[in-house]
C-alpha cells in the first residue's frame, strides 16, 4: 500500500523591533546576560506589560502578505507552564482570538504551483535563554539570561495541506522570502530568529480522514528540516506496516544521529490553562490602520518572479531565484537598467555573483559588488573592449576589492585587441611557430582552429579580440584539401 | 485634640499656618506606632527613617513658601502590596520575605511627588487573600476597637493604623471589598474607585481584572485628597483610564437635593445583623431628610457574586503567583534535589495556607475539561451581575447597601471555614465584579462598640458623586469623629 | 464529591505546590465544599450572555516602539537566591534538545 505524508508547519518568527513586545528594553542580539531586562521582562511583583506599536504592525503586514483576514478585536491570552526562561510562569500569547487567520501561501515545487493553508498567525512573546554548567561544580546547575525574554514573535501555523519534506521546505523558503522583503524578521535559523515545528502524519494514498499526527522539533536549518521529515515520515510508515500505531507525541530531531527522538518521559502531562490576559485589552486595529499598510507593502516575491517572467522574459527558475531576494532583485533591476539585456544580466547573476555570493555565505547587500559595475563589465564586453574571459577575471576582482571595472581595464592593459595589423603579427608569429600543425590543418583537421585562437590568445595574455584572430586566422591559413 | 488624631485636611490648614511641622507630625505618628504597634500589628515595615528625612524635605519646601500640595508633609502609610524602591515589599508573605523592588509603584510615586511622607507598609493578608488579615505570613492585626477581633481584611492593617492614630491615611487595595470591609470593621473611611481609575503599575497582583487600589482614611474629605493625588491614566498599565480627574475637592460640597438612592433589597437578606441593617436604614432616613429621593430596588443576581468572584479571582490569581518560583527574587529552598523540587518545595513552604488554597481552586477552573463550566460560566454570571447595576443606574444615581453583613468577628472565629469565611464579602464583592466605584462610611455601633460601615456604589467613573454623598452624610452625623480609646 | 484526591494531586502538580498527605486531605475537603457552593451558578441559564473579562470597556494603549533604559544588572540580581556569571543561578535542567 501507498502512503502520504501530511504536515503542517508551526513557524516561529521573531520581530525585529527596536523593543520588546510589552517593555522598552532593546531586542539586539548578543548582549551580556541579563542587560537588557527591566522589571516587566523579569516578571517582577507587579509590574504590567503595554503593547509596542511596530510589533502589531509587522505582524499585520505579514498577515496580509499571506492573504489573511485580519481581526480587528484580537485578544491575549496567558499560557500557564512553569519553566525556568519564563518569568512570569506565563507566555502572553494569543489563543482564541489571533491577529490573523485563514491565509494563503503561494509555493512551488520542482516547477509545480502549490497552494498552502495559513490556519492563524498570531503575537506572543519570546522565553529567556538557558545557558548550562559545563564544567567542575557548575555541571549541577543552569544558568538563565532575559535578555530574549519579551521579544516579540508571531507564530504562523499552516493548514496540513503540505505532502512532502521538499514542499516543507518551499513554504519555509516562502514564508521567509516573505519576513525578509518586509523588513520584519533577520530570518537567522541559527540564531533562532526563525524557527519551525512540524505536525506529521501519515495515511494511506486517497484516504482523507488525518492519521495521528507527532509534533517534530528542534530543525532549525531547512536542511534538517528535511531530513528530519524524510526520518519521520519513513518511521510513521514503516511502524504502521509492521503493525504499530503512531501516538501523538513530541519528538525531537537529533541533527548527530539524523533520527527523530521522543520526548516521552522528559515531558509531563501539559495542561496549559489559556484564559484571556487580563492586563490587556482587545488589540485594536482600525481600518485606516490596514489601508495605511496595505498602500506601505511591497511587491513580493511571487509577485516580482510573474512580473520579471513577463517584463524581462525570464526563465521561471531565474525569476525565481532572482526574486528570492529582495536586494539581489533591486540589483538585477538595476543592472537592467543599465544594461537592457535582461537575460544577460540573469546569467550573470545565476553563474558568476550568486557563486560568490554562496560561497561566502552572503546577501548581495554585503558584497562589494553594485549594479554599475557589473553592468560596467557587461558593457565593455557588448563595446568588444574586453572579452568574456577577461571579463570573469576582472568580475573576480570587482566583486573583491569594489573597484570599477573600467579602471581595472586601465591600469591592466586588458583592453581587447581588435587592430588587425597587431593581430595578424601575432597570428603570423603562431603560424610559424607551428609548421606540423599548419600542415595538420592543411590535411583537413579543421579542428585545429581552435588550437591557433588559443595560441594567439595565449600570445596576447587574452585580449586578442577571438572574432577579429578567428577572421584572420581563416585568412593565413592554407585552405584545407577536402 | 491629640494631633493623631485630626483629618489631612485640618493638618493641612496648620501646616499651612506653620502651627505645626511635619516633623511634628511624623514624630507623632511614630511614636504612636511605637506605642501602640507590639499589640496592634498594623505594620509589616516601619520606616521612621526615610520618614524624617522626607519630613524635614517637606518643612523646608512649606517654609520658602512653595505652593502645597494637601498632601504636603502628611503622614501616611501604605498596604504592603505595594511596591516601593530599596523599601523591603512583602505582600505579607514568606515568599516575598526580604525582596525589594528596584522600582516604585506609581501608587506610591504619586504619593511622593505630592510630597507625602510614608511612614510604613501596613499588614495584610499575605497577597491581599482574606477578609480578616489573619493570612498574614507576620502577625495577625488586630481591631483598634477590640482587641480579640479582627480588623477586617485584606487591607486591615491600613484600617487599623488609621484607626489607631498610627497614620493619618493609608492606601489600600480592594479585590473583593478589601479596603471598603476593614474600614467599615474599623470604623473608618475606604473607598474602591472604578477599575482603571487609580493604576495598578507596581500593586503586586492578586485578581488583575478586580484589583484597585484606594485609600483608607478618616473621613470622606480626606479620601477625596487622596484619590485626587493617586488617581489618573498611567501609560505604564493598559488597563489604565484615560480620562481627565476630576476636582475631587469640590465633589465633596454641595447638597444632596433630588439625589435617587436605591436600596438593593437582596442586601438586606437573612445573615445580615439586624443592628447593621438598622444603622443602614437610619442612615437612609438621614439623607431622605437631606434632600435624596430613597427607593428600594433590585439586584437579583447578587447571591451569584461570591461563586463567581471565587472563580474569577482565583483563576487570575493561580497564574499571577506563577512567578513566585523561587528563580529570580524571593524565597527558594535550600539545597533543592532538581529543578522540580526547587519549585514545589519553595512554593510549598513559600506560601500559606490560603494562598494555597486559592491557587489550587484557581488551577482547578482553569484546567481542562473544567474552564467552561466553571471560569467562562463565571464570566458570564459577572456580565448578568453587571447588567443588574446598568439597569438599577438606569433609576438611581447611587445605591446604599452594608458593606459587611456583621461588625468585626473573633480572631480564630472563621479561620477553619474558608466557605464562611468567604460568604462575609458577599456586598463588597459585586462592585469589584461590575467594577464600579464604591465608598465605606462609618454609620453606627453594634452594641459590643464595635463600629459598623455602609458604602454607597456608584456609576463607572462617579467618584463624585459617592464622594459628596458620603462627605454630606458626615455633615449630618459624627460616627467617623469616634476613635477607639488605645 | 466535586473533586477526587487524584485531581487534587494533579492540581497541585500542575500549580507546583509539594503537598504534605494532610494537606492533601484538607485540601480535598475545602474544595469540595467551595466547588459544591459554586455549583450554583449552574443554575443560571447564560446562553448568548457574553462573557465580561474586563469590566471597563477601554481600547488597548500601544506603545512607540522606542528603547528606553534597561535595569542595571546588580538590581536585576539584587533578589536573585542564587546567581553568577550575570545570571540566575538554578538546578540544572535536563536539556530538553
Amino acid at each position: 500500500m501507498d502512503y502520504e505524508a501530511v504536515i503542517g508547519l508551526e513557524v516561529h518568527a521573531q520581530l525585529s523591533t527596536n523593543t520588546k513586545i510589552f517593555c522598552g528594553c532593546s531586542t539586539e542580539f548578543g548582549g551580556d546576560p541579563n542587560t537588557q531586562v527591566c522589571p516587566v521582562c523579569l516578571g517582577m511583583p507587579g509590574v504590567l506589560p503595554v503593547l509596542n506599536r511596530s510589533v502589531v504592525e509587522f505582524a499585520l503586514m505579514m498577515g496580509m502578505a499571506t492573504n489573511c483576514r485580519i481581526n480587528t478585536g484580537s485578544r491575549f491570552a496567558r499560557k500557564n507552564y512553569f519553566y525556568p526562561d519564563l518569568p512570569k510562569g506565563y507566555q502572553i500569547s494569543q489563543y482564541e482570538l489571533p491577529l490573523a487567520c485563514q491565509g494563503r501561501l503561494g509555493v512551488n515545487v520542482n516547477g509545480v504551483k502549490h497552494e498552502i493553508g495559513i490556519t492563524r498567525i498570531h503575537l506572543e512573546e519570546d522565553a529567556g535563554k538557558l545557558l548550562h554548567g559545563e564544567e567542575g561544580d557548575m555541571v549541577d546547575y543552569s544558568f538563565v539570561d532575559l535578555n530574549r525574554a519579551g521579544v516579540p514573535l508571531i507564530e504562523i501555523v499552516t493548514e496540513p495541506d503540505i505532502r512532502s519534506s521538499e514542499e516543507a521546505v518551499a513554504v519555509i523558503k516562502a514564508l521567509r522570502d516573505i519576513l525578509l522583503y518586509l523588513e520584519i524578521c533577520d530570518c537567522n535559523m541559527e540564531e533562532g530568529s526563525l524557527r519551525c515545528d512540524a505536525n506529521v502524519s501519515v495515511r494511506p494514498s486517497g484516504e482523507t480522514a488525518l492519521g495521528t499526527k507527532a509534533e517534530v522539533k528542534n530543525m532549525n536549518s531547512f536542511k534538517f528540516l528535511k531530513n528530519a521529515l524524510d526520518y519521520e515520515i519513513e518511521r510513521q510508515i514503516e511502524l504502521i506496516k509492521d503493525g504499530g500505531r503512531v501516538i501523538q507525541e513530541t519528538r525531537l530531531w537529533d541533527s548527530g544521529r539524523g533520527i527523530t527522538v521522543s520526548m516521552r518521559g522528559k515531558e509531563e502531562a501539559h495542561d496549559y490553562r489559556y484564559f484571556p490576559e487580563p492586563d490587556l485589552l482587545p488589540v485594536p486595529v482600525e481600518d485606516s490602520w490596514i489601508e495605511e499598510i496595505k498602500d506601505k507593502l511591497p511587491e513580493l516575491p511571487r509577485e516580482k518572479a510573474e512580473r520579471f517572467i513577463k517584463d524581462y522574459e525570464l526563465p521561471l527558475y531565474d525569476a525565481e531565484v532572482i526574486t528570492a531576494s529582495k536586494n539581489l532583485a533591486e540589483f538585477y533591476e538595476r543592472c537592467v537598467e543599465l544594461f537592457p539585456q535582461p537575460k544577460t544580466v540573469s546569467n550573470w547573476i545565476m553563474a558568476e555573483l550568486l557563486r560568490e555570493l554562496n560561497k561566502e555565505n552572503k546577501d548581495i547587500s554585503e558584497s562589494a559588488m553594485t549594479p554599475e559595475n557589473l553592468a560596467g563589465i557587461l558593457i565593455l564586453i557588448d563595446k568588444g573592449t574586453i572579452s568574456g574571459k577577461i571579463a570573469k577575471g576582472i568580475f573576480e576582482e570587482v566583486y573583491g576589492t569594489g573597484k570599477s571595472p573600467e579602471d581595472i581595464v586601465k591600469e591592466k592593459g586588458l583592453v581587447q585587441i581588435s587592430d588587425d595589423d597587431a593581430i595578424r603579427a601575432v597570428v603570423e608569429e603562431v603560424l610559424n611557430a607551428n609548421p606540423q600543425k599548419v600542415d595538420e590543418y592543411k590535411g583537413g583537421k579543421v579542428g585545429l582552429i581552435g588550437f591557433f585562437v588559443g595560441q594567439v590568445m595565449r600570445k596576447t595574455s587574452g585580449k586578442a579580440n577571438p572574432k577579429v584572430a578567428n577572421e584572420i586566422l581563416q585568412e593565413l591559413l592554407p585552405s584545407p584539401e577536402t | 485634640m491629640k494631633l493623631y488624631n485630626l483629618c489631612i485636611h485640618e493638618l493641612h490648614e496648620k501646616l499651612k499656618k506653620k502651627e505645626v511641622s511635619s516633623i511634628e507630625l511624623t514624630e507623632a505618628v511614630l511614636e504612636r506606632i511605637e506605642r501602640l504597634d507590639e499589640t496592634l500589628h498594623a505594620f509589616i515595615t516601619v520606616t521612621a527613617e526615610d520618614a524624617l528625612s522626607a519630613a524635614k524635605d517637606a518643612d523646608a519646601r512649606i517654609s520658602s513658601g512653595d505652593e502645597l500640595t494637601p498632601l504636603t508633609g502628611i503622614p501616611i502609610s501604605i498596604k504592603d502590596i505595594f511596591c516601593t524602591k530599596d523599601i523591603p515589599t512583602t505582600c505579607a508573605s514568606g515568599i516575598l520575605k526580604d525582596f525589594i523592588p528596584p522600582y516604585d509603584s506609581t501608587v506610591v510615586k504619586r504619593l511622593k511627588e505630592a510630597g507625602a511622607v510614608i511612614v510604613g507598609k501596613n499588614n495584610m493578608d499575605e497577597f491581599a487573600m482574606g477578609s480578616s488579615t489573619e493570612n498574614s505570613a507576620f502577625n495577625i492585626t488586630k481591631n483598634p476597637w477590640s482587641p480579640d477581633k479582627i480588623p477586617g481584611g485584606s487591607s486591615g492593617g491600613s484600617a487599623a493604623a488609621v484607626a489607631a492614630g498610627e497614620s493619618f491615611a493609608s492606601v489600600g487595595t480592594d479585590t473583593g471589598g478589601s479596603v471598603r470591609q476593614p474600614a467599615a470593621l474599623c470604623g473608618v473611611v475606604g473607598m474602591k474607585p472604578t477599575y482603571g481609575r487609580i493604576s495598578r503599575y507596581g500593586m503586586i497582583a492578586f485578581a488583575s481584572s478586580l484589583d484597585q487600589a484606594g485609600p483608607v482614611t478618616k473621613d470622606v474629605k480626606d479620601a477625596a485628597i487622596i484619590l485626587g493625588v493617586i488617581a489618573g491614566h498611567d501609560p505604564l498599565d493598559s488597563t489604565s483610564i484615560n480620562k481627565p480627574v476630576p476636582n475631587y475637592l469640590e465633589s465633596v460640597q454641595g447638597d444632596i437635593k433630588g439625589l435617587k438612592i436605591g436600596i438593593p433589597k437582596e442586601y438586606f437578606i437573612e445573615g445580615v445583623g439586624k443592628e447593621v441593617a438598622d444603622a443602614v436604614k437610619d442612615a437612609a432616613l438621614a439623607m431622605e431628610k437631606e434632600g435624596a429621593v430613597v427607593k428600594e430596588v433590585s439586584l437579583p443576581h447578587t447571591e451569584y457574586a461570591v461563586a463567581t468572584y471565587y472563580v474569577v479571582a482565583t483563576a487570575e490569581a493561580s497564574s499571577n503567583l506563577a512567578r513566585y518560583d523561587g528563580v529570580k527574587y524571593g524565597y527558594r529552598i535550600d539545597e533543592p534535589n532538581d529543578l522540580m523540587d526547587m519549585y514545589c518545595r519553595t512554593r510549598d513552604e513559600g506560601f500559606g495556607a490560603e494562598v494555597k488554597r486559592r491557587i489550587m481552586l484557581g488551577t482547578y477552573v482553569l484546567s481542562a475539561g473544567y474552564y467552561d463550566a466553571y471560569y467562562k460560566k463565571a464570566c458570564e454570571v459577572r456580565t448578568l451581575i453587571r447588567n443588574d447595576f446598568d439597569e438599577v443606574f438606569k433609576v438611581v444615581d447611587l445605591i446604599l447597601a452594608p458593606t459587611s453583613p456583621t461588625p468585626a468577628f473573633g480572631i480564630g472565629e472563621k479561620k477553619n471555614d474558608p466557605l464562611q469565611m468567604y460568604l462575609s464579602d458577599i456586598f463588597t464583592i459585586p462592585c469589584n465584579l461590575a467594577g464600579l466605584p464604591g465608598i465605606s462610611i462609618p454609620c453606627g455601633f453594634s452594641e459590643e462598640g464595635l463600629p459598623i460601615g455602609m458604602q454607597f456604589i456608584g456609576r463607572s467613573l462617579a467618584e463624585d458623586l459617592i464622594l459628596k454623598a458620603g462627605a454630606c452624610y458626615q455633615g449630618i452625623t459624627d460616627w467617623h469623629l469616634m476613635s477607639p480609646s488605645l | 464529591m466535586k473533586i477526587t484526591k487524584q485531581e487534587v494531586e494533579h492540581v497541585a502538580l500542575l500549580a507546583r505546590l509539594r503537598l504534605t498527605e494532610e494537606e492533601k486531605e484538607l485540601y480535598l475537603g475545602q474544595l469540595d465544599k467551595i466547588l459544591s457552593y459554586v455549583e450554583k451558578l449552574s443554575e443560571l441559564d447564560t446562553a448568548g450572555i457574553e462573557p465580561t473579562t474586563h469590566s471597563f470597556p477601554i481600547s488597548n494603549p500601544y506603545r512607540e516602539d522606542v528603547v528606553k533604559p534597561s535595569l542595571p544588572r546588580d538590581n536585576v540580581l539584587q533578589n536573585a537566591p542564587q546567581k553568577e556569571k550575570g545570571c540566575f543561578k538554578v538546578p540544572r535542567i535536563i536539556e530538553d534538545n
